[in-house]
């Protein structure tokens, strides 16, 4: 009961957020957990905001409601920040995990007075890098996983390599740089 | 052993036809539903089952498909969703009068208008007097043991009535969550082969199927259908049984949960009744003693267990994810009420009408019920059974 773990993803319509707390909920079960992961399904459209949950426990979860006071926020695209209150009943005792290059300043001040922690990390850059194009997910579930802790870096890469094979099976070529945007997401992910 | 798996609630639907492998499956897509005749269709393209599957251009041909392929002998499955159960509705009677057991998985939502695709009760709350057995389910665990179970209550020579599993729109089956599954083999050998007593493509018996039938027996047939539904329940008991032997996993004509000695009690129905399961062990933590009673089989209404088995409590809320619009009160309601009335139980009961068109129904909204619970038992006051859970308030 205790160690449930509650996550938040805010993203927009076409980044994956939604596949990325699948993914997260993938992995999380394969370490021999019990998970939920569903998306808050509203009009559906690239570029709209949209939310996404993740709960983790040792335990059966038999609460079936959207998430109201996570542990856990991660915030897929930056341009949420002045539209969403993302840090709506987030555990002070948690985290926000936020994709961005904005200064330490500018995330205060969007981020109503939060005293929990603040991560940040540049996953344009590292999926840019990685992939040579745009896919914040993967860097983004790399990043909530080391904040977490939910499970050992090991853990995830073991774990993700084996499930991008089945998800790209058809487009090997991209299991690399997607093993490689984890990589890197899970070493420059930092607190401010 | 069983598999350890995480699948969404409409995986969970899915595989359990794909395990069972029927004769028959006609369906058309409809949110939230959709993906179950999806992914099934991928089975029969990849031969994983020999099912004819017919792609039709509505709901009222699934449904009619589904009947035609049933009276020929066949085992026929179907899936649906608010509006398209709506299109079917013709041919839902259709298949209860004509005693074919068809299996139909229905992925609650909202029937329009104004149009909503999110989840509530109403689709099902229409077709709950068509003679259809209605099996409701928690989780995609339960929607999928439910589904397992389906035939082999639907097809019993005691019952011979089509039967739907009902979820949660979204809620369940769009969440990923664990799920115990049976193996293959033991599925088969649970479900076993459909041996129709009366088939059209039987050459040595000839029959006709839905003939004109007026003043002189329909009255009779309807009393058959009915005598069928009353069968059911211990059917479902039976079968129940048989499955808990093969899992572990035991099911009932309801669920008591930290009901035998609560004092104030809630009953609802699906993915709610975790949520109240939650709420239920935080209240007794706090020495309140709460408790719960799911109900899983809504067709035949189980009326004398169920007001045997809320006998105890001091009052009672009755939540329904539909509202009736007949100015007295939801269909799980009066019917929990009538119950208890027959059977000279005399609980103070009310009723919520609650997540409506999707609205997310909180823990702190089933908290707030046994709050309210707990102050009838204290000044005996009701006055207004008739209630909303979760309703916005009116803006100054």
């Amino acid at each position: 009961m205790n160690d449930l773990i509650e996550i938040r993803w805010h993203g927009r319509g076409g980044q994956g957020a939604k596949t990325a707390s699948l993914l997260l909920a993938d992995a999380a079960f394969n370490t021999g957990k019990y998970i939920q992961g569903f998306p808050e399904y509203g009009p559906e459209r690239m570029g709209a905001p949209i939310t996404a949950y993740n709960r983790i426990s040792s335990n059966p979860i038999t609460i079936h409601s959207n998430i109201y006071e996570p542990d856990y926020v991660v915030v897929v695209d930056d341009t949420l920040l002045e539209t969403v209150d993302v840090t709506s009943g987030l555990k002070e005792s948690g985290a926000i995990v936020i994709n961005t290059t904005k200064s330490a300043d500018y995330l205060k001040s969007v981020l109503k007075g939060y005293n929990g922690a603040v991560y940040t990390i540049d996953a344009r850059h590292i999926s840019e890098e990685a992939l040579g194009r745009y896919f914040p997910n993967t860097p983004m579930l790399a990043a909530i996983v080391k904040v977490s802790g939910i499970m050992t870096d090991e853990a995830l890469l073991e774990d993700m390599k084996d499930s991008f094979k089945h998800k790209f099976a058809k487009k090997p070529e991209v299991i690399d740089g997607n093993m490689k945007a984890l990589e890197l997401a899970l070493k420059e992910v930092k607190k401010i | 052993m069983s598999i350890r798996e995480r699948l969404s609630g409409n995986e969970a639907a899915a595989t359990a036809m794909k395990q069972i492998n029927p004769d028959v499956v006609a369906a058309f897509p409809i949110t939230p539903s959709t993906e179950i005749p999806q992914y099934f269709s991928t089975f029969v393209a990849n031969g994983v089952v020999d099912t004819e599957f017919v792609a039709v251009e509505s709901e009222h041909s699934a449904m009619s498909a589904c009947i035609g392929a049933e009276a020929a002998g066949a085992r026929a499955m179907t899936a649906t969703s608010a509006n398209g159960l709506s299109l079917m509705w013709e041919m839902i009677y259709i298949a209860s009068s004509l005693r074919l057991p068809i299996v139909l998985s229905l992925v609650n939502r909202a029937v329009s208008g104004p149009l909503n695709i999110h989840c509530d009760h109403s689709d099902a709350m229409g077709v709950r007097d068509s003679g259809w057995i209605m099996l409701f389910s928690e989780t995609n665990q339960e929607a999928y043991d439910n589904t397992l179970m389906a035939h082999r209550i639907a097809e019993h020579k005691d019952v011979m009535l089509p039967l739907m599993i009902c979820q949660d729109g979204f809620i369940t089956s769009h969440a990923i969550e664990n799920i115990e599954l049976v193996e293959d083999d033991k599925v088969k050998e649970f479900v076993g082969e459909y041996k129709p007593e009366h088939y059209l493509l039987n050459k040595n018996e000839p029959i006709a199927v839905g003939p004109l039938d007026l003043q002189a027996y329909l009255f009779e047939h309807k009393a058959q259908q009915a005598e069928a539904m009353k069968n059911a329940k211990q059917v479902i008991l039976d079968v129940s049984k048989d499955f808990e032997k093969m899992t572990g996993r035991k099911y009932g004509l309801f669920e008591e949960y930290k009901l035998d000695d609560c004092e104030v009690a809630i009953v609802c129905m699906n993915s709610t009744a975790g949520t109240t399961k939650f709420v239920v062990d935080n209240l007794r933590n706090q020495g309140i003693k709460a408790g719960l009673l799911k109900v899983r089989v809504f067709r035949p209404f189980p009326a004398e267990e169920i007001a045997k088995a809320l006998s105890h409590v001091k009052a009672v809320a009755i939540l329904d994810k539909a509202d009736s619009l007949n100015a007295a009160g939801g269909a799980l309601f009066e019917d929990t009420v009538s119950a208890m009335y027959v059977n000279n139980v005399h609980v103070p009961a009310i009723n919520y009408i609650y997540g409506i068109g999707g609205r997310d129904t909180k823990a702190d909204d089933i908290e707030s019920v046994y709050k309210d619970l707990l102050e009838i038992t204290q000044t005996g006051n009701i006055e207004n059974p008739y209630r909303y859970l979760g309703l916005r308030k009116e803006e100054n």
